[in-house]
């Protein structure tokens, strides 16, 4: 263990490798370089996590290794066999190893109306003033500064959106991020601007193309969402069953908008997922929710953080894991209030469904509240499918396996509902329902 | 209704002592006969452990205790970090006037037993209670327990006796619920503990009233750290209360108490605390209690006083159906940090645990409810429920919740549940519209969000509370 080491662990991270990783992006503007270069020099100065550290209460050291992972090759796009959604979309980017594979282009209609879809890369050349302003400007507040100053120093490539005043893009668009092989690493990055009273749905997909591979994700996304704009933004992630995930996700909500994030875990052995909503003035809203399979060994560590910054803004968080054999979940949450927050209303709430002996949650639902006028609550509960309700369902003839199925997904219901888009609730229903019954046969019992 | 300054007019003619803030703020100019001087080496802990003529062992645990206190860091990684303002070099660590309470009022000393009749304790003995210990700075002055209560086999004296009295009962339990090392203040108190309660309930007894101990600290800049310690034995009975105050100095006090509590097959164990310190004084108490087969401890906390206090009071459940209770009460007025909550460890199977905290935040104060729920994977049947509500007065007040529930396996249940909210202005309007000033209903209100946990204190506490209350509300609203 090299976690309390007094000189800090760049593991497989070394200059050599940035300098190579620099010389890729040579093309990129200036600033983004200098902030590369900062961003390289903090993470080889901040130290690993500590086991006393809050912000780590309870995760798994033994396994947050840097060692071992490489920049990996580019791939095409037959390596990492892409497969549509089969969702009707406005737009596709597919990333495999971080560079772009394939895309869709936006309608005609869409691109006159100013609405830009593009990677990272080409919106630093072309549009490097609306990036500079929103790309990785938020501070790290869950303990993960080292990771997120990684993160910023070995962004290659990743998906931008903008959607410019008074536009609605009616079809959701899709990013597809894809890594392959063994011992790579992985930095995706999503941003997301949308502009006063825009409205947009964005669906993020995350995957390993194979589900052995030793593979290291530090990943982020930025959601900006101005005076009245709506965003949805859906993220899955599959990563490998050897991966170690630590990803980021910052929204911001400006007056009367709302931003509605679900993120859907599946993969990885190890997957830290931190989420920082901020309520910046009046009238925002922020909706996060999450849905978590959490099966063999796998370890899911979620944070997350509210800021209610401004009088009347509200928040919902709902965080709902499913646990199996002897996997393990924590959920780490925080409101915050302001002093001058007045007429908050925020919530939170993670629910742990217990299907195995063996499995372990750890729930920190908290609360820091400096202005009085608030309604602020939380929940948390741990428990196995209520026997009232399997009794109910047995009761009217329905087989217990059945009936146990029938529960989990009415528990998995409650997030998924949340998507507006028909298709793309099923579709992700589908996925789910797929990952949960590879998962493990607990319920045909 | 009736008008509520009845209620103040008859509670003042009626005192019971301990819990208004400025009832304590007095003091007596008290000559020591014992002084460990001021600062933390290994010779104050020689000097305590040589004038309590301690045996061998209870002074190598003590030494034991300071080196452990030395190595161990402040926790301000997730504690406040108003702890630093803790100057242990300007601490004085021991003072008494001899180490043998007296039996009766009358053999007390002068000086020390006005402070007590201003506190009204021997008034509250002949009314209703089983026993007292009257500890002042470091040690007990008075201690006494009713003739038919000690016919019962019941013991109850201060630690300093049960130590030289009892070891064999003493020795087999005393730092087993709490081991030194549990924390840094657990660990000072092990070094340099004096005073506090050795009580020991024998097999089937019921101890019809209450035991009472009173914490005074008199001395400026003196650290009070009595430790205590009941064993309640087979299907026996207790009820343990304990009030304290102190005046207020310029310059702040340390009380850094350990309770250990052992509840055998059956028994039940009751404690109840009213902390009522002046608001310069540090309160960091850690308290557990261990709850055998069918056993059942329950800690009712109040915190009014103090400058910080931290104390999460726990129950290790180790016998399969023991039941473990926590309920909360805190006021956190103008610099006041009132960070308290409960600990409840689950080791046997059928468990139950129940936490319910409700604090109130006045002014620019602040209270924080911190837990720890643990329900390990070989167990089954396991439930737990935590409830924690927090009321704030004024635009500036401030609360946190900090939980932390862990379950294993499909076989036990927790949840928690925890909310925020203010006086609604309907509620204020209405009662004004029936003719109550605003201070009146504010008051109201407040003893109405508390009033379910209040009753649960021995009326004369819960009279006493509601008093308080509505002293601390005034001048609050406006």
């Amino acid at each position: 263990m090299s976690v309390s080491s007094p000189t800090a662990t760049v593991g497989s991270f070394t200059r050599e490798v940035f300098d190579a990783h620099l010389a890729r992006v040579a093309h990129l503007p200036a600033w983004w370089l200098d902030r590369k270069r900062a961003a390289y020099e903090r993470f080889t100065t901040s130290p690993m996590p500590k086991r006393t550290d809050e912000g780590w209460r309870f995760s798994n050291f033994q396994s947050l290794s840097l060692d071992g992972y490489q920049l990996p090759p580019a791939v095409t796009l037959d390596d990492v066999h892409h497969t549509e959604l089969g969702v009707k979309g406005a737009g596709t980017l597919v990333f495999a190893n971080q560079r772009v594979a394939a895309s869709e282009a936006l309608s005609a209609d869409l691109q006159k109306a100013g609405v830009i879809f593009d990677t990272l890369q080409n919106a630093l050349l072309n549009h490097g003033e609306i990036v500079r302003e929103h790309l990785l400007t938020q501070p790290s507040k869950l303990d993960s500064a080292k990771f997120a100053a990684l993160h910023e120093a070995f962004l290659e490539d990743g998906a931008f959106i903008y959607v410019p005043k008074g536009v609605e893009v009616a079809l959701p668009l899709g990013v597809f991020h894809y890594i392959c092989g063994e011992g790579a690493a992985l930095f995706p990055h999503t941003l997301i601007v949308a502009d006063e009273n825009s409205k947009v749905t964005v669906a993020d997909f995350q995957r390993s193309t194979r589900t052995t591979d030793k593979q290291f994700i530090c990943g982020g996304n930025d959601l900006f969402v101005s005076h009245g704009a709506q965003l949805t933004y859906i993220a899955m992630q599959d990563w490998s069953r050897e991966a170690l995930s630590v990803q980021f996700n910052a929204n911001i909500a400006r007056r009367d908008a709302r931003v509605l994030s679900v993120n859907l875990h599946a993969g990885a052995r190890q997957a830290r997922h931190e989420s920082f909503s901020q309520l910046q003035a009046p009238g925002a809203h922020s909706e996060m929710l999450a849905l978590t399979i959490a099966h063999g060994t796998q370890e899911f560590d979620q944070r997350t953080l509210q800021i209610h910054q401004a009088p009347n803004t509200s928040s919902n968080l709902l965080y709902k894991n499913a646990l199996l054999d002897q996997s393990k979940t924590i959920f780490s949450g925080l409101i915050v209030v302001d002093p001058d927050a007045q007429k908050t209303d925020a919530y939170q709430s993670n629910r742990n469904l217990m299907l195995s002996e063996e499995a372990e949650s750890h729930s920190l639902p908290g609360l820091e509240i400096q202005a009085n006028d608030v309604r602020c609550s939380h929940g948390a509960t741990s428990a196995r499918i209520p026997a009232e309700q399997e009794f109910y369902l047995q009761s009217r003839g329905i087989a217990k396996a059945q009936a146990d199925e029938l529960i989990v997904f009415g528990f998995f219901e409650e997030v998924l509902g949340k998507i507006e888009n028909q298709e793309l609730h099923d579709s992700l229903t589908e996925l789910i329902r797929q990952k949960f019954k590879d998962a493990e046969p607990v319920i045909q019992a | 209704m009736k008008p509520l300054t009845e209620v103040e007019s008859a509670a003042t003619e009626n005192p019971v002592a301990g819990i208004d803030q400025t009832k304590g703020d007095f003091r007596y100019d008290v000559t020591y006969a014992f002084d460990a001087g001021t600062g933390l080496n290994e010779d104050t802990v020689r000097y305590i452990s040589s004038v309590k003529k301690e045996a061998p062992w209870i002074l190598e645990f003590r030494l034991k205790a300071l080196k452990t206190f030395f190595a161990k860091p402040m926790p301000t990684h997730w504690a406040t970090k108003d702890l630093e303002n803790i100057d242990f070099a300007k601490i004085r660590y021991y003072l008494s006037q001899g180490q043998t309470p007296k039996r009766t009022w009358d053999e007390v000393p002068d000086d020390i037993k006005k402070t007590f009749e201003r506190l009204g304790i021997p008034e509250q003995e002949r009314k209703f209670l089983a026993g007292v210990e009257a500890q002042f700075d470091s040690e007990a002055a008075y201690s006494n327990i009713k003739e038919i209560v000690a016919k019962q086999g019941v013991i109850f004296c201060n630690s300093t006796e049960g130590l030289r009295e009892h070891p064999e009962i003493f020795k087999k339990f005393f730092g087993k619920v709490i081991p030194t090392g549990d924390n840094k203040f657990s660990a000072l108190n092990s070094a340099v503990f004096s005073g506090g309660s050795f009580i020991y309930v024998p097999p089937g007894v019921k101890v019809a009233q209450p035991l009472q101990a009173y914490f005074r600290i008199n001395a400026e800049n003196f650290g009070q750290f009595e430790r205590t310690l009941i064993i309640a034995d087979e299907g026996s009975e207790v009820v343990y209360m304990e009030g304290c105050t102190a005046p207020k100095f310029s310059t702040s006090t340390l009380h850094s108490a350990v309770v250990e509590l052992v509840a055998l097959k059956g028994a039940k164990i009751q404690y109840i605390t009213v902390q009522n310190w002046a608001n310069n004084v540090f309160n960091l108490v850690t308290k557990r209690g261990v709850a055998h087969e069918d056993a059942e401890i329950k800690w009712i906390d109040c915190n009014i006083g103090s400058r910080l206090t931290m104390k999460y009071p726990g129950v290790v459940l180790k016998g399969e159906g023991a039941r473990g209770e926590v309920i909360s009460i805190a006021l956190a007025n103008d610099g006041q940090h009132q960070d308290t909550g409960a600990k409840m460890v689950h080791a046997a199977n059928n468990t139950t645990s129940n936490i319910i905290a409700k604090s109130i935040s006045v002014g620019q104060g602040r209270s924080t409810y911190r837990g720890v729920v643990h329900l390990p994977k070989h167990l089954k049947g396991c439930k737990n429920n935590t409830e924690c509500d927090a009321l704030l007065i004024n635009t500036n007040s401030r609360t946190d919740t900090y939980p932390a529930i862990s379950v294993r396996g499909d076989r036990n249940a927790t949840q928690h549940e925890a909310s925020v909210s203010k006086v609604s202005e309907d509620m204020i309007f209405y009662m004004q519209q029936r003719g109550l000033s605003e201070a009146q209903a504010m008051s109201l209100a407040v003893n109405g969000f508390i009033n379910d946990l209040a009753r649960q204190f021995p009326m004369e506490y819960s009279v006493e509370l509601k008093r308080l209350i509505d002293l601390e509300m005034e001048g609050s609203v406006g």
